[in-house]
């Protein structure tokens, strides 16, 4: 991929992920966030996995996003008002972070391996194909058991939303 | 002859305290005749050991490290110890006897006998050690004696203060003495006296060690034997019981520091400088504590600065590099100045314990032959011919206008004061009309008292003799004595006698009243209690700053509240706050990260 | 040229941004978000790893976006369950502040 376009996509998905935090409103902060998928998903484009892309669209940014609004509407959560910032904690929080990415940054740095290209792929691949095979033969175990856990997310979410009987 | 012959004269008044003191206290006439025996046997052995000159004690090994340091238990038998033997325990048994009449009426007479015949054992012990270290612990066992015996009535406050500071005056003195002690021996490799004179020759080529050694050993001395400037516990001794003041204070432990200055003159003589430093301080010693008596009031302090003042001619003597002159007026002093205190004693007990001197008058006639004791002791302590303090001052006059022309006059100047004083005193006792009634109503003592000031007087007559002290001391070698020390010391003798009686004849009361400086003793007490205090005070608030400051508030109350305010820090991990967990979370991983990336 | 590190370096930025998110922020609805958001950061450096791994077929490494596959899934449930947890709590507490549900004390 043409290094213009990954930059592009990437600092999109960066700046609408900076600003999922630092929006006020939730309705603002959760569509952010969905253009911030959207970004991921043409990143995984870039590298080929082009399954994990489409489901990366399906799911997260159709589903998990839309979950995220129907929520913040049913709450009907407002924007937080300005309130006073305690500077001290948000010192000591964006230290920490900004410490976790100076050594992320470093030890990539010191990474060998992250200096070179991408190896090249053979005709173009299925990965779809692949993937399904891989995860019915050697994943099928873990398969399932993911299979239980949504159905058991699903009765708890059921479960959880239940008002208290009158 | 035995060789434990020695050992009975050290031991007998040992035994005799620790009977005293563990059976027979409750039975007054018991004790003191267990004393009285003890001393007896002690006088009788020594001068059996006097009379064979070849004896030997029994030595045994006390300490013994691996022979670099050995201490043996053993007693020297030279001439000087078994005059100072016979001396001790003749003057000793004296004074025990006379105390059977001077304490007859005491409540603590048994533990009186006990503390004295203890004090017997010590002093004893002195003359007789063979070694420092030996001699170091019967030093201090004399002091501790003394401070018992000064105490007698302890329930008097007077009495009690004087003892302590008897003692820690003394005390001063002889932390400089075992410092002394300690590098003689380093230096000498022994502490035995006889093994470490011919080891000085060593040393010769180190003056200021030399010089420093001998004015430590000195200092012992100095605290000892009273000198300048550690002189003051002396004249407040004499709240104790006269016949100690007599024994102790007059005629042995006082001389114990000459005594000691002698036996180890091999040491002092080796410096030049230190032989003057104690010359001077003698000669100081003597004239200041004579200016001091011409202006007290009660008769057993006068005596007691005459007591300092003889002890500083006889300091002067030895530093003048002379023992035989030094030995010999300790000889004839120990007489006189004993006979002096238990006459005075006796007119003391007699006039009802009174002792102020204006209060007295006209003894003369009441008690005659404590008068006629007391002249004979008056005119020794004056150095009248022909009894026995004329020859010994003389010799030391002689030596002075010898050696050392300023000492001299001072010494000289110091005769004129004593006569002075000694008249004075006679005078105003017992001439004259009685000032009081008690002193009208008094009469003689009981013959326990006046044998033995009749005995002592015989001796401060026939002391000075040569045919009598030759077989005693080494005699300071007569040479061609200028006639002048002899006919200037008769003179000031005469002057100072005159004067005196021509001031104080028929007086009521005190005629020279501007002295100040010499009545308060040249306010030397007041100085000391000055120093004290401001130290005390010094090291009070020191100490109080630092208690208040650095261990109540920094160490009690600075770990107390470290501790409350880390516990308030650590408490804050636990608030509640979730987001507060995260951060630490997020904390943990940054730190995992940097061992597990970047170590 | 595009370079594994370059993929992993956006992948940390994304990490990061999410955990400051997850540590400033009160609305507990933000905090979720800024969970998922570590999630995708977590899922990209996988899938980039996974191109990165070519074996000699010249296929990528599937097993990594096998791994995908089950994080995306199991993110989704924990997502549903997550935002009823939410729904009850704001039920009962009426508000969404983190700093109100503090009963996680010594």
């Amino acid at each position: 991929m043409s290094p213009f376009l990954f930059w592009l996509f990437a600092s999109l998905t960066v700046i609408f992920g900076a600003a999922v935090v630092i929006n006020r409103n939730p309705v603002a902060s959760a569509l952010s966030l969905v253009a911030s998928f959207l970004g991921l998903a043409a990143l995984f484009m870039s590298l080929d996995a082009y399954f994990v892309g489409i489901i990366q669209v399906l799911v997260y940014a159709g589903a998990v996003m839309v979950l995220f609004l129907f929520i913040v509407m049913l709450l009907n959560l407002q924007a937080e008002e300005r309130r006073r910032i305690n500077w001290l904690a948000a010192a000591g929080g964006i230290t920490v972070a900004v410490i976790l990415l100076v050594q992320i940054a470093v030890t990539i740095g010191r990474f060998e391996a992250a200096r070179q290209a991408f190896p090249p792929l053979a005709r173009s691949t299925d990965d779809v194909w692949n993937i399904g095979a891989l995860l019915f033969s050697n994943y099928n175990l873990p398969f399932q058991i993911v299979g239980v856990l949504v159905l058991v997310a699903t009765i708890g979410v059921v479960l959880l939303s239940k008002r208290e009987p009158r | 002859m035995n060789s434990f012959l020695p050992w009975i004269i050290l031991l007998a008044p040992l035994v005799s305290a620790a009977l005293i003191t563990l059976f027979t206290l409750r039975w007054k006439t018991l004790s003191s005749s267990i004393s009285i025996a003890a001393v007896l046997v002690s006088f009788t052995c020594s001068c059996l050991i006097f009379a064979h000159r070849t004896a030997t004690a029994a030595e045994f090994t006390w300490i013994n490290i691996s022979g670099a340091f050995q201490v043996p238990l053993g007693l020297t038998l030279d001439q000087l110890s078994r005059t100072m033997v016979v001396l001790v325990s003749g003057i000793g048994a004296a004074i025990h006897i006379y105390s059977l009449g001077y304490m007859r009426d005491d409540e603590g007479k048994s533990r009186y006998f006990a503390a004295l015949s203890l004090f017997m054992f010590a002093m004893l012990g002195i003359v007789l050690a063979n070694n420092f270290v030996m001699l170091f612990i019967f030093w201090e066992l004399v002091g501790f004696t003394s401070y018992v015996l000064i105490g007698h009535w302890f329930y008097r406050d007077a009495a009690a203060d004087a003892a302590n500071k008897a003692f820690i005056t003394t005390r001063i003195g002889d932390f400089g003495f075992m410092i002394g002690i300690l590098m003689l021996w380093m230096a000498a490799g022994s502490v035995v006296f006889t093994e470490m004179a011919p080891r000085m020759a060593t040393l010769a080529g180190h003056p200021p060690f030399l010089t420093i050694v001998a004015l430590l050993i000195f200092c012992g001395a100095v605290g000892k034997s009273a000198q300048f400037p550690l002189h003051v516990w002396l004249p407040d001794a004499m709240e104790g019981p006269t016949p100690i003041s007599a024994l102790i204070h007059a005629a042995t432990m006082v001389a114990a520091g000459v005594y000691m200055l002698v036996r180890v003159a091999f040491v002092i003589q080796a410096s030049h400088t230190a032989l003057l430093i104690i010359a001077w301080i003698g000669t100081i010693t003597a004239v200041m504590a004579a200016l001091i008596a011409t202006q007290q009031n009660d008769i057993k302090r006068i005596l007691a600065y005459s007591t300092l003042s003889q002890l500083g001619y006889m300091v002067m003597a030895v530093g003048l590099a002379s023992s035989d002159a030094a030995m010999f007026h300790l000889f004839t002093h120990a007489f006189f100045k004993a006979l002096l205190f238990l006459a005075a004693g006796s007119v003391i007990v007699m006039l009802h314990h009174e002792q102020d001197i204006w209060k007295m008058g006209g003894l003369s006639r009441k008690l005659p032959i404590t008068f006629i004791t007391f002249v004979v002791g008056a005119l020794a302590l004056i150095g009248c011919p022909p009894f026995s303090g004329f020859f010994s001052k003389d010799a030391i006059l002689a030596l002075a206008y010898e050696r050392n022309t300023p000492i001299f006059f001072l010494a000289l100047f110091t005769a004129f004061l004593t006569a002075f004083y000694v008249i004075r005193l006679l005078v105003i006792v017992f001439f004259g009309e009685p000032r009081s009634n008690i002193a009208r109503e008094s009469r003689e003592s009981p013959p326990v008292m006046t044998v033995p000031l009749i005995v002592l007087s015989l001796l401060a007559t026939l002391g000075g003799f040569a045919f009598f002290a030759r077989n005693f001391l080494a005699l300071p070698v007569e040479k061609e004595i200028a006639i002048i020390v002899p006919a200037l010391a008769i003179v000031a003798l005469i002057v100072g006698g005159g004067l005196a009686i021509a001031l104080y004849r028929n007086r009521l009361t005190e005629p020279v009243k501007d002295l100040e400086l010499l009545r308060h003793k040249f306010y030397f007490d007041e100085a000391y209690s000055w120093l004290i205090y401001w130290t005390q005070e010094l090291l009070a608030r020191v100490s109080a700053f630092v208690d208040r400051w650095i261990i109540d508030a920094g160490a009690v109350g600075g770990s107390s509240r470290g501790t409350w305010g880390i516990g308030a820090l650590l408490r804050l991990v636990q608030v509640g706050n979730l987001q507060g967990y995260v951060f630490l979370f997020g904390l943990g991983v940054v730190a995992v990260i940097y061992f597990a990336v970047f170590r | 040229m595009v370079t594994l590190g370059d993929y992993l370096l956006v992948s940390g930025v994304l990490f990061s941004i999410g955990f400051a998110g997850v540590m400033l922020r009160r609305n507990l609805i933000i905090i979720l978000m800024s969970l998922e958001l570590m999630l995708n950061a977590a899922n990209l450096s996988l899938v980039a790893f996974s191109r990165f791994r070519v074996d000699s077929s010249g296929l990528p490494n599937y097993n990594a976006q096998v791994f995908v596959f089950f994080i995306i899934t199991v993110a989704a449930a924990e997502v549903a369950v997550g935002l009823a947890i939410l729904v009850a709590l704001f039920r009962a507490r009426q508000t969404t502040d983190v700093k109100d549900i503090s009963s996680l004390k010594f």
